[in-house]
């Protein structure tokens, strides 16, 4: 596994030869590109766009009859409903608390996993595997086999009788995703670990430094873009945790754990309030708009960063 | 100087070999730890229910294959051979369609190749549930609803910008020298890729195969939402534990074995590709 981060670079690798010539030259280019950039243009841009008409129709699915138009009035039942908000602030606690903790220990692993001993691949494909699990396997397996008030693993170790999944809702959800997501930390951060140059790190040891100096002021700095690249993969990919919630908690007890995928998976097939869900899907994506700008200023700076070392 | 840093350095090096060692043994520790869950549902895969779910856990028990037959018995396989043909058939046009894509953002590239590529990324951005709903309505309308090639085609766009990322990144790699060389030797587009493109990239080909074909079998929502008896994939086979009643521990714990092992093989084997395809293609 050597290390660095990639460069779409503007340097020696990509566009040396800027298109030039005429149209024909190129259509040339954009043909390769055409089909997928097509496929992905009508399966996800297209069903949006109606998505967006379908927030401004009053349509339940279990009331017969026509689709009145009504405007905004489905944003402004879904932003006063006090649903939205309470899912809005689970999908933030449950992504933010996710993608800290296995960031934290993603570090850990990847620091131990840095340096040489035996069976130090074993040990790493160890770590790796829990990411390989089915994540919905993986959810029924820590709700049954170790969250279980009577015969989970985790009360027949340490004793007691807790119902974790209740007692804890959030807190067992947030297990089970740092528990998976851990390995894609560690993975990335390795990477970054690995990239070091060893001569500095040796210099700064003969000149006297300790472990955690060199870790403080060497290391971590360092690691820091591979921290970010780590947090916001994570937060993409976990943002839109629907396996573990519809398996673990069902968004309760309450809604303590209902996330805005869920909640609009509910509003979509529990109430069949078509209009709505599309409201709060809109909304999320403008929320998502909102947060990817921001995000993709963070890959870009990551790359021209590399670029310019 | 030299006679004088000799010793201490020795004695630097035997005290760091001492604490690599108890390096490897804490790292051994976390790692075992870590990975136990998964131990402990292989373990009880192979428990008879009784044994499965005691308090306090058995530790030591005869194994038997009762519960994976039992898994069978109740008909997983029409699942694994669903989850199989979704993966297998959308992986196959992701490949298809990424790679060209990829060429033409790396090296033949468009005038406004970046755009592109974060028109891509963007996608995968997009949270699948806000775009879910006319998708669904569209697929009821066309009569599509449980069949799997839908499953196909959405997974496709799922892991469309993932593969075109990843290809990108992997094309980077073939040296501009040697196309270079190769078109002033009067290579055609087709040699040049099968001569020099295709040798270079084809590890990178697999990686992104093996990613993209994890991400299909592990898929869940769209699973849940458009498919049924006919078209179920291995995810929606263990929707039925969600709340089971009665001793069915074991027979969870040999589901969930049968069904992550295709993934775990698979992650296994590209390891060493892993942290590039998830990152797609930022660190390698």
């Amino acid at each position: 596994m050597t290390t660095t981060v990639a460069r779409p670079g503007r340097r020696a690798q990509a566009p040396v030869r800027p298109p030039k010539g005429g149209a024909k030259d190129r259509w040339v280019r954009r043909a390769p590109l055409l089909p997928a950039l097509i496929f992905a243009i009508v399966i996800t841009q297209v069903p949006f766009l109606y998505t967006i008409y379908l927030s401004t129709l009053s349509w339940n699915a279990l009331r017969p009859g026509d689709k009145p138009f009504v405007g905004f009035d489905n944003y402004v039942t879904v932003l006063t409903d006090s649903r939205l908000r309470s899912a809005l602030v689970n999908t933030v606690v449950l992504t933010a608390g996710a993608v800290i903790f296995s960031l934290v220990l993603g570090l850990v692993f990847a620091l131990l996993l840095d340096r040489k001993f035996f069976g130090r691949g074993i040990v790493r494909t160890l770590l790796i595997t829990p990411f390989l699990v089915m994540p919905i396997a993986a959810a029924l397996l820590w709700k049954h086999a170790l969250f279980n008030p009577t015969y989970g693993l985790i009360n027949g170790i340490f004793g007691g009788s807790t119902d974790w999944v209740s007692s804890y809702p959030k807190a067992a959800v947030i297990t089970t995703l740092v528990w998976q997501w851990t390995p894609f930390m560690m993975l990335i951060l390795l990477a970054g670990l690995q990239s070091q140059s060893h001569e500095v790190l040796e210099a700064a040891r003969v000149d006297g430094a300790n472990a955690w100096q060199i870790f403080r002021r060497m290391t971590l700095p360092h690691l820091r873009q591979y921290l970010e690249l780590g947090a916001l993969l994570g937060s993409i990919y976990l943002v839109n945790t629907f396996d573990a919630i519809f398996s673990i908690t069902q968004g309760g007890p309450g809604t303590a754990t209902t996330n805005l995928p869920y909640e609009i998976y509910l509003t979509m097939f529990r109430k069949f309030e078509y209009g709505e869900a599309s409201a709060a899907g809109v909304i999320v994506v403008i929320l998502t708009i909102i947060v990817a700008t921001f995000a993709l200023r963070v890959i870009s700076s990551l790359f021209k960063m590399e670029e310019n070392r | 100087m030299r006679a004088l840093s000799t010793p201490a350095a020795e004695n630097r090096s035997k005290k760091r070999g001492f604490q690599n060692s108890l390096w490897g043994v804490a790292a051994w520790i976390a790692g075992i730890v870590f990975v136990f869950p998964v131990i402990w549902m292989v373990l009880t895969s192979f428990k008879q229910e009784n044994a499965a779910a005691t308090n306090p856990p058995s530790w030591f028990f005869a194994p038997t294959l009762a519960q994976y037959g039992q898994v069978f018995d109740r008909n997983i396989t029409p699942f694994l051979l669903n989850s199989l043909m979704a993966s297998v058939f959308s992986t196959l046009l992701v490949v298809l369609l990424a790679t060209p894509a990829a060429y033409a953002l790396s090296l033949r590239p468009v005038a406004k190749w970046s755009d592109s590529l974060f028109f891509f990324i963007s996608t995968k951005m997009m949270p699948v549930v806000a775009a879910f709903l006319p998708v669904y309505l569209l697929v009821k309308h066309l009569g599509m609803l449980d069949n799997i090639w839908t499953m196909v085609i959405l997974y496709t766009s799922m892991n469309l910008p993932l593969a075109v990322w990843m290809m990108r990144s992997f094309l980077l790699e073939v040296p501009r020298e040697v196309l270079e060389a190769g078109e002033v030797d009067g290579a055609g587009l087709l040699t040049s890729i099968r001569k020099i493109i295709l040798p270079i990239v084809s590890p990178g080909l697999a990686a992104t195969a093996l990613i993209c074909f994890i991400f299909a079998w592990n898929e869940f929502f769209l699973a849940v939402n458009l498919t049924a008896t006919n078209s179920g994939t291995s995810p929606i086979f263990l929707v039925g534990f969600i709340s089971s009643e009665g001793a069915f521990l074991a027979r969870l714990c040999a589901a969930a074995t049968i069904v992550s092992l295709p993934v775990l093989i698979a992650g296994w084997v590209a390891q060493n590709k892993l942290v590039r395809g998830l990152s797609m293609g930022a660190v390698k």
